[in-house]
């Protein structure tokens, strides 16, 4: 399917939507104003805890906030709902952002526990605070009006409600396809990947936190115009758990499985009530909560992709748009060759009692490819890490283009020009090679939030994906740029971290061990991928365990055995030095 | 208020705290051998209090009823996975693991209903019963997810409890029960009015973690669960299963809620849906432990109950607002305290 007729059947979508009420009895399309309700406090659920990877079952609350806010502004202080609007807006977007600030550096399942523990309290404030009319709530709220016409009939406010919808859905998804959306997307499965391509982790999760409130906002204040009324009920955790099967029913990390999953739910909601009372009267209210769960656990045991994107295998893919011709993202200069460019002083660092790396010192040289080798346990890994910033040095200094970074964070040091990739490879799987290589060039590019949902970033975004082409193309997988990062084999999936990092136009490269499920030819043209980018400038600092593939690519070797630097020269001298023969080879008795 | 109030206040508390420090060992104690966080526990100790008040009426506890939905459950899954394993000569043994044994202690309460019982049979009777259902409930619901996320886990473990709050509801109906108090004795110590019941529930809840102290130091089958807490894959190399250091650790568990449920009946109005509350509070506790440790939760149980004890004098209307929005500055130092230590999250 091209973009056209794609474009051409979301029309055809949107016209569906517009005539519905001609077609459709009133009871229909009050059944399609709650699930376009549901739908936008959905869709915030998708961003946050589908993509984002932050599980919150209190979205709930944040509807109860600003529906809260509304009904009290135009019942209690007679302001018109359009102010009640962005006063919903503003508060649950404050509440958002101070909550988020406390509870979002905790670690997965203490971050969902929170959720649940500020849900309960919202919804213990909402039914004991006398000024919000307690457990009986708010009632005769005022209908939205446009231009002096109320919106008082179901067919009617459900134009506003839709519009909302498929105006989220479109800035959503605008998001999701810019800079700062890859960065949530990639926010699932750990920090260290993101840290080190630059990125602050815990800005671009407060961000999606605040986002996906927002949408429960808007869900809120429609929800309060529409049934005029609210009560605590609706806003209990119970209900954010409901929130929570409805994105897993349609697919926690699609879009559109929002309103899907908000679909299915609300009509099957709506026929269970139908037939329940059949099946045992006077008890349906529990049956239905008892449906649910049951349903719910069991799409959690065996089916938790969700309805979408099973839909989507059988339905034709939409072409990836081609990447535009466009200019060059800025080059940094790359300093002079010979200069030293890292320097190393006594670095140190213990875990207990243990000393994995014990006062080392060394220096790289701008546009020289310095191997890093020693036996397993040798502290190798540990170095780069805290020249990376990964873990802290107890003891020592490292300097970087003159700066002391010792103390910096990981993303500063990234940022300041070091790109590396990991020993144990560290990818999103299900983005596409495309785009795990345009992360890369995250640090190099300034796009934020809001120019990536109004897509003002068209520019940068266009050099940015030539910049990411050309990194593919030289790493030989520019053909294979709109597969899924997760379906290549092990040897592809380190040449895309190198691409990755390159894009990120680092000063230092820092690989560990690369050539590692590399096959002969492969390792021979990883060789010289790396001899060419040693002419052209970059420095690399190299962990290998493969001997003939470093000794044959270095200028110089560091060997470090038991946490120590053993030596360091060319390969020749290291080579015929007896401590590095008796630490590879064992005592020469 | 004046220091008399304060102390009765203060006793108040500590007493519902240390019904909070069972139910948040539990948790803990579920949590590291199985790693879910078991959201409806709390409502395994309503379920035993209202079980014991409808043994004590002389009717016949809808835990009956749930016991023998969710053992034909269990056995049907259990059966189902030998089947397909051809694993038929283990048959036997499922049906009596999972059907017999759950139901000896509910048929004993069938026939027993309408007969008065003494007051520690109508107890033993009330435990018994309820013993089995969180271990009935892991077979089905969580041993076959046994190595997914915590997250999931937890998803899984809260919508468990909207389904047993709904079970809940059709067993036992909507009516609130107080059982008959344990002891009436009451003591003048300096001045002040202390019930028997309140220094019963502190004696029973030092003497159940003292116990469950002795056991996981010094019986093999304690430091064989504290094992599978620490790895499960090291547990499996020297032998240990963790499928049965879970039912073990889940049976001792509802020990601990079920007798906590026998506590507070006589002090507190139980509703089938109870069981959330009391276990969410006893969770604040677990989580300043961490969720690791036993006596930091049982401190920060005792905690939740000063608290809730103290805000119920002075804010009673938010009482709940402030207990649960004291898990967001815990949650805070916790990650403070935590920095930098958090394990890489596995890609899902």
């Amino acid at each position: 399917m091209t973009r056209l007729q794609f474009h051409l059947v979301a029309a055809a979508g949107v016209l569906l939507l517009v005539v519905a009420p001609a077609l459709l009895s009133p009871f229909s399309i009050t059944l399609l104003n709650f699930i376009g309700i549901y739908a936008l406090a959905v869709l915030g659920l998708v961003l946050l805890s589908g993509i984002g990877g932050m599980l919150s079952f209190g979205q709930a609350a944040f509807v109860g906030i600003a529906a809260y806010a509304t009904a009290w502004l135009t019942v209690k202080a007679g302001y018109s709902p359009w102010f009640g609007l962005v006063v919903g807006v503003v508060l649950t977007g404050l509440v958002a952002a101070i909550l988020g600030a406390v509870t979002l550096r905790l670690g997965g399942h203490f971050l969902s526990l929170s959720t649940i523990a500020w849900g309960l309290a919202t919804y213990f404030l909402f039914g004991n605070v006398p000024m919000l009319g307690q457990y009986n709530g708010i009632s005769e709220i005022p209908p939205i009006a446009i231009g002096g016409y109320p919106l008082s009939s179901s067919n009617s406010i459900y134009y506003l409600i839709w519009a909302f919808l498929i105006v989220s859905l479109v800035l959503s998804a605008n998001l999701l396809d810019s800079r700062e959306g890859r960065a949530v997307r990639a926010l699932r499965g750990g920090q260290v990947m993101t840290e080190s391509l630059g990125i602050n982790p815990f800005r671009v999760k407060l961000i999606t936190f605040v986002i996906a409130a927002l949408l429960s906002a808007l869900s809120g204040w429609l929800y309060a115009h529409m049934s005029r009324f609210v009560s605590p009920a609706p806003f209990d955790v119970s209900v954010g758990i409901l929130y929570l099967l409805m994105a897993m029913v349609g697919g926690m990390a699609t879009l559109s499985g929002a309103i899907v999953g908000a679909a299915v739910v609300t009509l099957l909601k709506n026929s269970i009530q139908d037939w329940l009372p059949v099946i045992s009267p006077g008890a349906s209210g529990q049956l239905e909560v008892i449906v649910f769960s049951v349903l719910f656990i069991l799409l959690l045991q065996r089916a938790r992709a969700g309805i979408v994107p099973f839909a989507l295998r059988w339905l034709p893919r939409v072409q990836p748009a081609a990447p535009l011709a466009a200019g060059a993202l800025e080059h940094r200069q790359q300093p002079e060759r010979g200069q030293p460019i890292l320097s190393v002083a006594g670095a140190t660092r213990r875990f207990g009692g243990l000393v994995a790396v014990d006062n080392v010192s060394f220096e790289v040289k701008a546009g020289e490819i310095l191997g890093l080798i020693g036996p397993n346990g040798a502290g190798k890994t540990t170095m780069f890490n805290l020249i990376t910033g990964a873990l802290p040095l107890n003891q020592g200094k490292i300097a970087f283009l003159g700066q002391d970074i010792s103390r910096r964070a990981q993303r500063q040091i990234a940022r300041a020009g070091i790109a590396r990739t990991f020993q144990h490879v560290k990818l999103r799987k299900t983005m596409t090679l495309l785009d795990t290589v345009l992360l890369g060039t995250y640090g190099r590019t300034h796009s934020g939030f809001f120019a990536g949902v109004l897509r003002l970033d068209r520019a940068e975004e266009a050099r940015a994906e030539a910049e990411a082409m050309r990194q593919l193309q030289r790493v030989g997988l520019a053909d294979r740029a709109f597969e899924l990062a997760g379906n290549l084999p092990l040897g592809n999936q380190r040449l895309l971290e190198i691409a990755r990092a390159l894009a990120a136009d680092p000063a230092l490269l820092m690989l560990d061990e690369p050539a590692a499920g590399l096959r002969s030819a492969e390792k021979a043209d990883l060789a010289h991928l790396l001899e060419a980018l040693r002419a052209e400038g970059l420095s690399i600092l190299l962990v290998e365990h493969d001997m003939d593939f470093v000794m044959g690519l270095v200028d110089r070797t560091v060997v470090m055995d038991f946490g120590a630097k053993l030596c360091e020269g060319t390969p020749a001298v290291v080579r015929s030095d007896p401590r590095v023969q008796e630490a590879y080879l064992g005592g020469v008795a | 208020m004046n220091g008399e109030i304060a102390a009765i206040l203060a006793m108040d508390g500590i007493a519902s705290g240390a019904i909070y420090v069972l139910i948040g060992l539990g948790l803990v104690l579920i949590f590291a051998v199985t790693r879910v966080i078991f959201v409806p526990f709390g409502d395994i100790a309503a379920f035993t209090a209202l079980s014991l008040a409808s043994l004590e009426t002389g009717g016949r506890p809808g835990t009956v009823g749930l016991v023998a939905v969710l053992a034909v459950l269990a056995t049907a899954v259990e059966a189902i996975a030998l089947a397909r394993n051809r694993a038929f000569h283990r048959l036997p043994r499922a049906l009596l693991f999972y059907l017999v044994l759950p139901l000896i202690p509910a048929a004993a309460v069938w026939f027993a209903a309408g007969t008065t019982l003494s007051m520690p049979l109508r107890i033993v009777l009330s435990l018994a019963l309820v013993l089995p259902i969180a271990p009935l409930l892991d077979r089905i619901v969580f041993r076959p997810i046994a190595d997914a996320s915590v997250l999931l886990l937890l998803t899984v473990a809260v919508a468990l409890h909207f389904a047993l709050s709904g079970l809940g509801l059709m067993f036992f109906g909507p009516e609130g029960v107080r059982t008959k108090p344990l002891t009436d004795a009451v003591f003048d110590v300096a001045g002040l009015i202390v019930n028997g019941q309140m220094l019963l529930i502190l004696a029973a809840s030092i003497v159940f973690c003292g116990l469950l102290f002795l056991y996981f130091e010094f019986t093999i089958q304690g430091k064989a669960l504290r094992a599978t807490a620490v790895n499960r894959v090291g547990a499996r190399l020297v032998g240990i299963r963790p499928t049965s250091t879970g039912t073990i650790a889940y049976l001792l568990a509802s020990l601990l809620a079920g007798i906590s449920g026998v506590l507070i009946a006589p002090v507190t109005t139980i509703f089938y849906d109870s069981g959330f509350l009391l276990g969410l509070k006893a969770f604040v506790g677990a989580i300043i432990g961490a969720m690791v440790s036993y006596p930091v939760t049982a401190l920060g149980a005792v905690m939740v109950g000063l608290l809730e004890s103290f805000t119920s004098f002075w804010l009673s209307a938010y009482k709940e607002v402030l207990v649960f929005s004291l898990l967001i500055p815990v949650l805070l130092w916790r990650s403070l305290s935590f920095a930098g230590t958090e394990e890489e999250e596995a890609e899902e």
